[in-house]
């Protein structure tokens, strides 16, 4: 017993250091499963209050561009109304029945307070938390683009997975046909570009086309703008393009964006996730 | 003593201030990704007890994590890089010792002799931090490239900024 107290006092700074270093693999590990365990990211409260005050700062720099980008999307809006507008008048005199429509989406304002986009897994944090409704796996678009999604949630702030990292993968279609793959940020993308897998090769494709979201996702709603194909090939041996895609975001200037909830994925997911439990029981 | 450890308490918050406002928002491509917190680390008096030196690194690292959202990421390459120090300053140690009064710094120490002693640590640090961060060997050879653009981005940064903060001491030894 002695002999073991002498060695533990003789190495008690590689004993030190080897716990050390235990911790942080535990840490390192621990978080990438576990929702409620992390505890050293972005949205706690001491690192989010430091970046919303530099968010607010500045904000200020950029307030001539946003505004620019609000007035054209509220012109976008205006536009929308209007036509809507015009379609009321015209079946005015027919009973309207409003049980056919079911809200689907909720989107809620946001902005980013903390953003990078050079390293290999990108992270953004909001200033919306759980008290203003905010869950994982909710959609972040902007008006240019789709930016990322929702991962953990503290109360007032959320932290997020940016578009640009490696666990990100978002079902994308070519506007045109409706081919559709998983679009996903590889390890030869920079901060504007995306890769977009498994389009068909018959699929009539050239650069320049618009690559939208498809309806498979569950998390991003349909139709939703992600950038247009920069250049595509056909690796040897495969029975699919790999399309480069430009992203129409600027991940560099990110700052108010839409948050979105899906009302309905909770009942699709439970529904594909039952079917797919019959499904292994079956097997 | 008492004023050392104010001023390191100082340094250590300017420099995660800086790392976290400032420089993380600094953006040369993937290649080139600035750490200069790590100065912190470096700059420690040289007679402050190894397990210390450790703990102190632990911490800094958890607070950068904390910015990054990386969960540990940097703590285990910030303990790394201290636990490395004292086998780098037994490794560089003068004949008789360190002097009291001596501090690690260009205006102390020299260039040269300033320059092996952080380009080996920032090494150590980058390395761990990038592999962890990729956490593949399939990338190798781009990890690779990363660690030793940023090693070098890192050690500009801080070499500058010791010509920035520390006024050139007239009896230096070199």
């Amino acid at each position: 017993m002695r002999s073991l107290f002498n060695f533990l006092i003789r190495n008690y700074y590689y004993l030190l250091f080897i716990f050390l270093q235990v911790m942080c693999i535990l840490l390192i590990s621990k978080n990438k499963n576990f929702q409620g365990t992390r505890i050293i990211n972005s949205s706690n409260t001491l690192s989010a209050e430091t970046f919303l005050a530099v968010s607010n700062t500045k904000e200020y720099l950029s307030l001539k561009e946003e505004n620019l980008k609000l007035a054209k999307e509220n012109v976008g809006l205006l536009n929308i109304i209007r036509s809507r507008s015009y379609e009321l008048i015209q079946i005015a005199s027919l009973t309207k029945n409003d049980t056919l429509y079911k809200q689907k989406y909720i989107f809620t304002q946001a902005n980013v307070i903390n953003n990078s986009s050079n390293l290999r897994s990108n992270y953004l944090t909001l200033n919306i938390g759980s008290e203003q409704g905010i869950t994982h796996d909710m959609a972040i678009i902007n008006s240019e683009g789709i930016v990322g999604v929702i991962k953990d949630v503290s109360k007032n702030f959320s932290s997020a997975l940016s578009l640009l990292n490696k666990d990100v993968k978002v079902n994308c279609m070519l506007k045109k046909d409706g081919s559709y793959g998983p679009l996903s940020w590889e390890k030869d993308d920079d901060y504007t570009s995306a890769t977009l897998t498994d389009i068909p090769i018959h699929a009539k494709i050239k650069a320049g086309d618009t690559i939208v979201t498809s309806a498979l996702s569950s998390i991003f709603p349909e139709g939703i703008h992600v950038g247009t194909v920069k250049s595509f090939e056909r690796k040897s041996g495969d029975a699919f393009f790999t399309v480069k895609v430009n992203l129409s975001i600027n991940f560099k200037k990110l700052n108010h964006v839409y948050v979105i909830k899906n009302l309905f994925k909770v009942e699709q997911d439970s529904l594909e996730f039952v079917s797919q439990k019959h499904d292994k029981d079956d097997k | 003593m008492i004023s050392d450890v104010l001023k390191n308490m100082g340094r250590f918050t300017v420099l995660v201030l800086l790392q976290v406002l400032i420089v993380k928002n600094i953006n040369l491509g993937r290649y080139f990704i600035f750490f200069p917190y790590v100065l912190f680390i470096l700059l420690l008096p040289f007679n402050t007890p190894k397990p210390l030196t450790l703990i102190l690194a632990f911490i800094l690292g958890l607070c950068i994590d904390m910015f990054y959202d990386t969960q540990g990421m940097h703590a285990a390459a910030c303990i790394t890089m201290a636990f490395a120090r004292s086998f780098v300053l037994e490794l560089f140690a003068p004949r008789e010792g360190y002097d009291e009064q001596l501090k690690p710094t260009i205006a102390y120490m020299g260039v040269g002799w300033f320059s092996s002693y952080a380009l080996i640590l920032i090494l150590v640090h980058h390395l761990i931090l990038f592999y962890i961060e990729a956490f593949t060997f399939t990338e190798f050879f781009r990890t690779m490239l990363r660690v030793l653009g940023s090693t070098l981005a890192t050690f500009g940064f801080i070499y500058l900024m010791q010509f920035l903060f520390y006024r050139p001491n007239k009896n230096r030894i070199s």
